[in-house]
């Protein structure tokens, strides 16, 4: 194929990547717009196919991490999409590092002059150490998300410090790889090494419920390492395929971090809510709470006419989507009018809630944003929080208090609140919930999915 | 004059575009969806899985081809994995639809 065919396929393959992506303004379009995407990646894979010479091998290889690929995504339980996502980011830097290796290796098999231009070694610069860091810290992600290691931030002293040094290092390194007449492969390799203990370092002082910024933000580092990557090649698509996956990274974790009224940077430094626990109690006095069984909720959500439920990361813990389903179902029947509320970084990644109750096919008309139903609390008769804390604590509105200015659901605001919950032991940002002690809430221990079935059965 | 301008800016022009309509296309994106947009993004990102297969091309093989190799192999996980728990995931929302419009 000519060289322009190849960048007129590419182009119509970019052109659906950007509608795959707008599909998704709604859920009803979002499925014709994923086909669009798979559509485009089929195009720019085929094209590409015929100007290479080792397709036997390429084919295989597609084949099996197809098939891998596959698997998977069939297999996946719902509740482990946040794993499942930061695995993926990891494969997609490794690829881009090593993909930057075969490059300087052998540029020509890229179509680039034999000795590599300054421009070109600067771009894989960028592409290889954006996409090491991916790669590790992606994997740090993984562990932390899947359980495989605790949640807790790891903080020692020194940390920003020494990731600085390192930073500037790295940067040193590549600007001797940049500045050498030749391959510098000690250079080069040098500040992968470094890369990749840079994005280990960075990721492990960030503790779970900040999970949602650092799974977005490593979403929008494996767009731009795919983007730097197609700057070395000079391939276009590479480049809006990069950019488009770049900004919508930026963008989630834009979002998630004004749903928790933190600054960007304050997240990613890390270490919040580390010393957690001593600062809560501190006023002295006994405070009481009141506590029933799941039988008198289910006598409380029985007698309501509104019943809104939050739905909060123990719910994803328990798997108790389908019982929280049957639930909503049951008390449909009996006429009460039944919601959920979903707090924007309510789970571990952006639309976790969301997904979970689509899986236990509650109708999305029923499931609604903060900012749709928050005025609504005031008018509601039974508020039953899942598994849910810091973003339903009363705090935020306190001024001095360490979330204050978050944007919370305000459950404290309706009739009755009831609160499914392991203990009373804090929530991430290590606070005290001053909900749980209102005269009007009681809490009822448990693990979300037993409770949840427990007032079923009662119902 | 196409011809004196460095490819890099034409490269840089494209990028910034295209950060634009990333910009405006996610803005758009309904919150409710916004672990399918990570999951598709994420096979979008296996793209680069064509930087991989230029890798892998060369019909003489030395050690790159073989690095470009694995690196087809984990891009295409990602496209395939991406793609397909995506459609999985849009899936259980269109079964709710409908279900409510019925």
């Amino acid at each position: 194929m000519s060289a322009n065919l190849v960048a007129l396929a590419y182009l119509v393959a970019s052109v659906f990547f950007i509608l795959a992506l707008k599909g998704l303004s709604s859920p009803i379009t979002a499925r014709r717009g994923n086909l669009f995407g798979m559509l485009g990646m089929a195009i720019a894979v085929i094209t590409t196919l015929t100007i290479t010479e080792n397709w036997m091998l390429i084919l295989g290889c597609i084949l099996l991490g197809g098939t891998i690929g596959a698997v998977i995504a069939n297999r996946i339980q719902m509740t482990m999409m946040p794993e499942l996502v930061a695995f993926m980011h990891s494969l997609v830097g490794l690829a881009a590092v090593f993909i930057a290796i075969t490059a300087i290796n052998n540029p020509v098999s890229f179509g680039l002059p034999e000795v590599l231009p300054a421009g070109s070694k600067f771009e894989l610069f960028l592409g290889s150490f954006i996409g090491a860091m991916t790669w590790s810290g992606s994997v740090i992600a993984f562990l932390k998300l899947s359980g495989r290691m605790s949640g807790a931030p790891i903080v020692f002293k020194g940390q920003h410090m020494l990731n600085l040094l390192m930073a500037i290092v790295m940067v040193g390194f590549g600007l001797w790889f940049f500045f050498s007449d030749t391959t510098n492969w000690t250079a080069f390799i040098v500040m992968v090494s470094i890369a990749f203990i840079l994005g280990f370092l960075i990721i492990i002082p960030i503790g779970g419920a900040d999970m949602p910024v650092v799974i977005s933000m490593l979403n929008s580092y494996s767009g731009w390492a795919a983007a730097g990557i197609g700057f070395s090649l000079g391939n276009p698509m590479l480049i809006v395929a990069g950019s488009l996956v770049g900004s919508s990274g930026a963008i989630l974790s834009y979002i998630m971090c004004k749903a928790m009224n933190r600054p960007f940077l304050s997240v990613i430094l890390g270490g919040f809510g580390s010393d957690g626990g001593d600062v809560s109690s501190d006023d002295g006095e006994q405070k009481t709470h009141r506590s029933g069984s799941a039988d008198d909720a289910a006598f409380m959500l029985g007698n309501a006419d509104t019943v809104i439920i939050v739905p909060g990361y123990g719910l994803a813990v328990a798997r108790a989507q389908h019982a929280v389903k049957e639930l909503a179902e049951a008390l449909h029947e009996n006429g009460v009018n039944v919601r959920f509320a979903i707090h924007p970084v309510a789970g571990r990644m952006p639309g976790h809630m969301n997904v979970l109750l689509a899986e236990a096919e509650i109708p999305y008309e029923q499931v609604l944003e903060m900012d749709e139903i928050n005025s609504d609390f005031t008018n509601t008769d039974v508020v039953l929080v899942l598994g849910a804390n810091d973003v339903v604590n009363p705090a935020a509105y306190i001024k001095g208090s360490p979330i204050y200015g978050m944007p919370i659901l305000d459950t404290h605001k309706a009739r009755t609140v009831m609160v499914v919950k392991r203990s009373m032991g804090v929530g991430y940002a290590g606070l005290d919930n001053d909900l749980f002690y209102m005269d009007k809430t009681m809490m009822v221990f448990g693990d979300a999915k037993k409770v949840v079935e427990g007032i079923v059965k009662a119902l | 004059m196409i011809d004196q301008i460095d490819p890099t800016i034409i490269n840089l022009t494209i990028f910034v575009l295209a950060v634009f309509v990333g910009y405006h296309v996610v803005w758009n994106v309904t919150p409710a969806l916004h672990t399918p947009l990570m999951s598709v993004t994420n096979a979008i990102s296996g793209i680069i899985l064509v930087g991989a297969m230029l890798a892998a091309g060369p019909a003489e093989s030395d050690w790159g081809v073989w690095l470009g190799a694995v690196a087809v192999t984990l891009a295409a996980v990602n496209v395939f994995g991406g793609f397909l728990v995506t459609q999985r995931m849009l899936d259980m929302f269109k079964k709710k639809d409908k279900k409510g419009s019925a």
